[in-house]
């Protein structure tokens, strides 16, 4: 607790695009490729900021306005969330409702400017991902009051927190595992990672959330980037805080551990990249199904 | 210890849901048969302050017939049949997720007003018990084939078996030896049945076989 919280957003911020080079280097040596450097999606976004985005005459402001939100939320998500033994910069008891809702009005405004395309495609892409999200939703929100009615805590900063000065309840280590779990796939289908949406496909007919986003250029089209980066970051930070819930001694040795988690945690999502194909669409929502029933069953176990 | 123990009771749980979710015939076997070897590490676990020759014979022989033999029966079975998975239950499989969402619901509610003594297991192992036999009942009544019928009877056992350990203190098998050997004739007269079924009328739906 010797310096201020803005370090790690600021961390939080900068790091959060490296993460995708992690899993797209994961994925190259499982085929065997020496795969996009390490950076590749800073260059990306780089590359995109020095363009002028170009817009269709059929768009409105919706359409400009949504990269600006989708960043806007990432940025408020990582003040919300803390790394390592550090408290997070915002925090407030519920915020673990506002954090699932600030990437709910995200989706929203990526739906909207969607539709505001006038394209079929991209309509298609959009009322996909609300389905999906729909499901993928209870599995978040029931996790996270499993988490919250273990701990006593309704922010996310609290949770963590208190997880790590060790729960006092006796189904501590039942429920951490199940949350995981399921945390975990909520993180693969938010992140249109491979299970449920394929991040390197465009212009295939089974895609999911690349479509709606295909009308985006230039500074837009970076924006969406970074704000998925954001995104993922979020979510990989809150399941490596729930896989290491020790304290450390010292701020180094916990930014460490952190460190390591959330390594682990993109790994393995490289892994069932590279190991599994893409479901079928009808078996998605089967998935996020068990997703919520595993959220459900770590709450019952809680409630106990 | 204890808290294998509850992670145990845990993969019990997930192990149903899996039951409740696959289609595959095969996999579903495999299911049953870890089912079976997970509850029996958690008889021995909870004995292991009285564990006695005797015990660990009982325990052994369950292991053999429920997750070797009756599974080899069943696989043999499938087989012959020609069948690899349940195509069109009458509920469906996301529809039976969230069934199964409910009973787990509904047993931990019984289990709290049931109040029964919990001896030297983990507090789960009761609604997990009762969850397995409404799991099992769940799948006789929601699957068509014959196969998946006799899966959800095994099933519907192991709960028999969870409960069976985790309430009767000192005889627990003496319930348990009547049930195996009950469900071991079921499961060879079924198996025997499942084959002429399909002999008869190739195929094993169970709504189908009035003329």
């Amino acid at each position: 607790m010797n310096h201020p919280p803005y370090i790690h957003v600021a961390v939080s911020l900068l790091a959060a695009p490296f993460l995708f080079g992690v899993i797209n280097k994961v994925k190259a040596a499982f085929a065997g490729r020496k795969g996009p450097p390490l950076l590749q999606l800073y260059y990306d976004i780089v590359k995109l900021m020095r363009k002028s985005a170009v817009y269709s005459r059929t768009t409105t402001e919706i359409f400009r306005l949504s990269p600006l939100v989708s960043v806007a939320v990432g940025v408020l998500a990582v003040m919300t969330v803390p790394l390592g033994q550090k408290e997070s910069l915002i925090s407030f008891h519920g915020d673990i409702f506002f954090l699932a809702y600030l990437f709910g009005m995200a989706r929203f405004t990526t739906v909207l400017a969607a539709m505001d395309t006038g394209s079929a495609f991209e309509g298609m892409g959009a009322s996909r991902e609300v389905q999906f999200s729909m499901l993928a939703e209870p599995a978040l929100l029931v996790g996270l009051a499993a988490l919250s009615l273990l701990t006593g805590e309704s922010s996310v900063a609290g949770i963590l927190s208190s997880l790590r000065s060790g729960v006092d309840s006796a189904s501590g280590h039942v429920v951490l595992p199940i949350c995981v779990a399921s945390l975990f796939i909520v993180l693969l289908a938010e992140n249109a990672r491979i299970p449920v949406d394929d991040p390197n496909t465009h212009l295939e007919l089974t895609m999911i959330h690349e479509v709606m986003v295909l009308d985006h250029g230039g500074m837009d089209l970076g924006f969406i980037h970074y704000g998925a980066a954001l995104k993922l970051w979020v979510f990989s930070s809150i399941i490596a805080g729930l896989l290491v819930p020790v304290k450390t001694s010292g701020p180094f040795a916990g930014v460490l551990l952190v460190s390591a988690a959330l390594l682990l945690v993109t790994v393995s999502v490289g892994v069932v990249e590279s190991t599994m194909a893409r479901l079928r669409m009808l078996r998605v929502p089967q998935l996020l199904t068990g997703a919520t029933i595993l959220s459900l069953v770590a709450l019952i176990i809680a409630m106990r | 210890m204890k808290e294998w123990l509850d992670l145990a009771v845990a993969l019990i749980i997930v192990t149903n849901f899996m039951l409740v979710n696959t289609s595959r015939l095969m996999a579903c076997i495999r299911i049953v048969a870890i089912q079976a070897v997970i509850l029996s590490v958690i008889a021995v676990l909870t004995h292991l302050h009285s564990l006695d020759v005797r015990l660990l014979a009982l325990v052994l022989i369950t292991v053999i017939l429920k997750a070797v033999v009756l599974p080899q029966v069943l696989r043999r079975v499938t087989v012959g049949t020609g069948i690899e998975r349940e195509l069109e239950p009458f509920v469906g499989y996301s529809l039976s997720l969230m069934v199964g969402g409910g009973l787990l619901a509904l047993s931990f509610l019984m289990s709290h007003f049931l109040a029964l003594p919990v001896p030297g297991g983990s507090p789960y192992f009761l609604p997990a018990s009762l969850f397995t036999i409404f799991t099992g009942l769940f799948i006789i009544i929601a699957r068509k084939k014959a196969v998946t019928q006799v899966m959800g009877y095994m099933s519907m056992e192991n709960g028999i078996y969870a409960f069976g350990v985790s309430l009767a203190i000192h005889e627990p098998f003496i319930v348990e030896l009547s049930v195996l050997l009950d469900v071991f004739v079921a499961v060879l007269i079924m198996g025997v049945a499942i084959f002429h079924i399909s002999q008869q009328f190739d195929h094993i739906d169970t709504d189908q076989l009035s003329v």
